[in-house]
């Protein structure tokens, strides 16, 4: 046990440090060959597949599987790909418990769905170690498209877009390019880089030019972007964050932002965590949050959630992840007041709520927990303003971008996908990969003259 | 408790689990072990004419196919008969018996195909004290090639020969081992049968070749980029050992001569199962192989079990029970109609079932029933065939009900008659014999 574990107050290095690369290994080992082929052979490559039709991106999952038993990974790669060009972070991040895996009829057997998400990391893994590249641009159609955002749906957008023989500029505000592959995600699900080695495989295929740094808004404007290409591609996620509306917010931590700083953090052990740590939320960032505190050496940390264990947007698996490694998650607790003395956090007073009639309201009752540090994970939101100052306004719907069935905004010329849209997708890699490949295909249809261009 | 001990053509043994005679009898070290173990008899691995013994291959000798978690299959070899000093096998035979008198050594034989090697090696065998003999015809490599073992048993003229020199020249019993390497293996039991044997024992192992090797395009084994057939066995081969065994045993000619059944028995249920359709006895070799000598436990108490549950006292009561049921197909009963059932509680809607039936067969399981995903039979189409049974991956969850006689066959429009009725009386056969079915 390292010396660190019971500094008071916000400190680094709790751990011992060969612990770090241990608590932040890969979440789900990664399948060896012959594990590979054994779990692919409990597939009954079913006819019309529950589980293709549960994947947002419709991947041919009883094929590639069939083609792992066989021994074929690289081909079972291609069939991922074919569908998601994202298929290797997906095997590692999708929320497969209640996508894919629980539709799998083995779950309705007997409890235990193939484990889809781990063999289409096996394969993808193989194909990308190897470096085989499947997809070759079509000749030159002298059209330029510019994607705004180097996120999931931006890469998955250019990708299609550079098959069909496009040339595409994907510009990103941030650093990296990956978007919340490379900021967002939980550390221990994407080890060893593996963000930025998809974005390299994705944009091998050539005619993708990525510039980092670039902001819409900042450096570059909706206005001129139409100007300059032949089409626009926003996917652009979600920049900012949900207000607390409770007192002493401005003490409490954004855990989206706190997590960028730990997938950048090239050593964890200077990386500084509070002792009892809280999170406010009840979604997948706040499990994230929650999880890798635990994981960085928080001695106590806690999720408190506004509404019912049934409510929270987390799954069930999740949740018990959470709960192996040791976070408490409370329920039906609403933040009042973060405390603080002399600038530090020093605990937060929430209140107890219920529903009455269908609403959530407070008890009047009220818990006060002591606290180092207090995360907000209560959900993000689009930042609007980047869009302005391009003349035509993009209309908006809900806070995000409207866009109609085929991701074309109100803006000739432009479409958007992802996280900053208003659509029925959920906020998940695998639904921005969908609506970046499908809004690829309408702007190919559009530019080139297709049947519905 | 049944009686599981075992009286094979006057060789005692204290159950009916004999090693093959194969690897696992290639010395006393390993009998000893077997007998430890529980084995009820052996037969040794097969001796050749005095001299210079055999080479074996100094490489690789076996081949396998897999079940996905690499549960062996099928394997198959290309080693030849003992390798070791007749003379060492032989000391050794002697010391084995009698220190184990209850249990039952068998000598496999292979020598050239004349008068005088069989002369010259049987006193050889039967001074050990050996109860018996069995006359390796079915080794398909190697030995073959210089007319011996499945070379002699492919030729029932030979086979009957060679039979009728042992029973002249020994007063042990001759147990005649037959290759599934011929297309009607009727005729070397027939023949050796005819010879004056004791009983047959098979199969020996099939000609294979397991796999080709996809970089060095050579197949396995492979013995410096090179390979050949070699004798396949395990429990790929079982249901081609059952067959022969039965049509041994319901053959006009050699009913009734005893049979050891060899060929992929790997549990007490599999070795049932040749017993039901006439074999006396078993024996075993990969499965042996696979997993050691312990699994004779498992193959003793599963046996005494079965024979507890069903109230046989001995294992000579199922001996032979299943032979009346193993006819020719121009005597099944065309009036038996069945059609599948799909139990909806069990039903984990994978879908084989329908893609089986409206892929390759008769298009009679529905996918959706108003908009929803359900797999139901529709008896207008359903023929029985029973695929979907073998295709579904739960148990039980689909099964094959009989229409019974008067009711209605929905494919056929007609009511099912109530009376057997076979190929041999049928409108359709040109060749319909009688208005009463034979049989
Ligand atoms: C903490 C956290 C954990 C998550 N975990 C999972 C998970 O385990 N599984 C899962 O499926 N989903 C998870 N998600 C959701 C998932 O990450 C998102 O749904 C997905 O990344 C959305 O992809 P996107 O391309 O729409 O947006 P993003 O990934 O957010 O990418 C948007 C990109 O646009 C750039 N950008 C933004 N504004 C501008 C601008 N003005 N100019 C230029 N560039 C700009 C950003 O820098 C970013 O690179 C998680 C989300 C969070 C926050
Ligand atoms: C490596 C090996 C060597 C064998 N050698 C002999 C042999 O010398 N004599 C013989 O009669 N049969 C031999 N056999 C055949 C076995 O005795 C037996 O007939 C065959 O393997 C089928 O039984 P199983 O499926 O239980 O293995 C050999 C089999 C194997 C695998
Ligand atoms: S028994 Fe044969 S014909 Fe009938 S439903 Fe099953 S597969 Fe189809």
């Amino acid at each position: 046990m390292a010396q660190g574990q019971f500094l008071t107050g916000i400190a680094a290095g709790r751990l011992a440090a060969d612990q770090y690369a241990e608590n932040f290994s890969d979440l789900h080992e990664p399948f060896s060959g012959h594990e590979a082929r054994v779990e692919a052979d409990r597939c009954y490559f079913c006819y019309d597949a529950p589980c293709m039709t549960a994947c947002p991106t419709a991947i041919d999952i009883p094929m590639f599987i069939r083609q792992i038993a066989t021994d074929n990974p690289v081909g079972s790669a291609k069939t991922i790909f074919d569908q998601n060009i994202l298929g290797g972070m997906c095997a590692r991040v999708c929320p497969t418990e209640t996508l894919c895996e629980e539709a799998c009829v083995r779950e309705a057997a007997e409890g235990k769905p193939v484990q889809i998400g781990r063999l289409q990391r096996y394969a993808t893994d193989v194909a990308i170690a190897e470096g085989v590249q499947f997809y070759e641009r079509a000749a030159p159609t002298g059209k330029r498209i510019a994607v705004v955002g180097a996120g999931p749906a931006g890469l998955a957008c250019a990708h299609r877009l550079a098959m069909h023989g496009h040339e595409v500029t994907i510009f990103d505000a941030r650093e990296k390019a990956g978007g919340l592959n490379e900021y967002g995600i939980a550390a221990y699900k994407s080890t060893q880089d593996f963000a930025q080695a998809e974005v390299d495989y994705v944009t091998a295929i050539g005619g993708i030019t990525i510039e980092t740094g670039k902001a819409l808004g900042r450096d570059i404007s909706i206005g001129q972007l139409s100007e300059d290409f032949d089409a626009v591609f926003l996917g652009m996620g979600l920049g900012g964050v949900n207000a607390l509306r409770s007192e002493g917010e401005t003490a409490a931590s954004n855990a989206v932002d706190y997590i960028a700083e730990l997938r950048q953090a090239r050593d964890l052990s200077a990386l500084p965590i509070g002792r009892r740590v809280v999170v406010i939320g009840g979604g997948m960032t706040a499990v994230d949050m929650a999880v890798q505190a635990k994981l960085l050496g928080a001695e106590e940390v806690t999720i408190c959630y506004r509404r019912g264990k049934e409510y929270m947007n987390a799954s069930l698996y999740e949740q018990d992840l959470a709960a192996a490694a040791g976070v408490a998650i409370r329920h039906w607790l609403s933040p009042k007041a973060v405390l603080t003395a002399d600038g530090k956090v020093t605990g937060i007073e929430l209140e107890y709520t219920r529903l009455e009639n269908g609403v959530l309201a407070g008890t009047g009752e009220s818990l006060t927990l002591p606290a180092d540090q207090v995360f907000k994970a209560i959900g993000q939101t689009f930042l609007a303003a980047a869009l302005n100052g391009s003349g035509a306004a993009i209309e908006m719907e809900g806070g995000r971008i409207r866009v109609d069935g085929e991701g074309r905004t109100s803006m000739p010329g432009v479409w958007a996908g992802g996280d900053c849209v208003a659509d029925a997708r959920e906020d998940l890699t695998v639904a921005a990969v969908a609506a970046g490949r499908d809004a690829a295909e309408s702007i190919n249809r559009a530019l080139m003259g297709g049947a519905n261009g | 408790m049944a009686d599981l001990r075992s009286n094979f053509v006057g060789i005692k043994s204290p159950n009916p689990f004999w090693l093959a005679s194969a690897p696992p009898t290639d010395k006393a070290y390993n009998v000893v072990r077997a007998f430890k173990a529980g084995w009820g008899g052996v037969v040794w691995k097969t001796l050749g004419e005095e001299g210079p013994p055999v080479v074996n291959v100094n490489g690789p000798r076996y081949g396998a196919i897999w079940g996905a978690d690499r549960r062996l299959l099928g394997l198959n070899n290309i080693e030849l008969i003992t390798d070791r000093d007749l003379f060492v096998n032989l000391a050794e035979i002697k010391q084995v018996k009698r220190d184990w008198p209850d249990r039952a050594v068998v000598v496999s034989i292979m020598v050239p195909c004349d008068e005088e090697s069989w002369k010259a090696i049987l006193p050889l065998v039967e001074e050990t004290g050996a109860d018996g003999i069995e006359l390796n015809f079915g080794c398909p490599h190697g030995m073959s090639e210089r007319g011996m073992g499945s070379a002699v048993g492919q030729v029932p003229e030979y086979v009957e020969m060679v039979v009728r020199w042992c029973k002249q020249y020994t007063r042990m019993p001759v147990i005649t081992k037959l290759t599934p390497n011929i297309a009607d293996i009727r005729k070397p039991a027939r023949a050796a049968h005819a010879g004056g044997t004791d009983a047959v024992s098979l199969i020996n192992t099939i000609n294979s070749i397991t796999a080709v090797n996809l970089d060095t395009f050579s197949p396995e084994p492979s013995i410096d980029g090179r390979g050949t057939h070699g004798g396949y066995c395990g429990p790929a081969v079982k249901p081609i050992a059952l067959n022969m065994v039965a049509e041994i045993a319901r053959d006009a000619q050699t009913r009734g001569m005893p049979i050891s059944g060899i060929g992929g028995v790997t549990t007490w249920r599999d070795a049932v199962e040749f017993m039901a359709l006439g074999a006396g006895n078993v024996q075993v070799c990969t499965a042996a192989m696979t997993y050691g000598f312990k699994i004779v436990e498992e193959m003793i108490t599963g046996l005494s079990n079965y024979l507890d549950e069903k109230g046989f006292s001995s294992v000579d009561e199922v001996v032979g029970r299943a032979v009346p049921n193993v006819t020719d197909w121009q005597y099944l009963n065309l009036n038996y109609v069945t059609k599948a059932r799909i139990n909806q509680e069990l039903c984990i809607s994978c879908g084989r079932c329908h893609i089986a039936c409206e892929d390759t067969s008769h298009q009679a399981i529905t996918n959706m029933i108003d908009g929803k995903r359900m797999f139901v039979v529709k008896d207008e189409e359903c023929v029985g065939c029973n695929l979907c049974v073998n295709v579904c991956p739960v148990e039980d969850c689909i099964t094959m009900e009989q229409i019974p006689g008067g009711m209605m066959d929905e494919r056929t429009g007609h009511r099912v008659p109530d009376h057997y009725a076979n190929w041999t009386t049928h409108p359709n056969n040109p060749m319909a014999k009688a208005k009463e079915p034979a049989e």
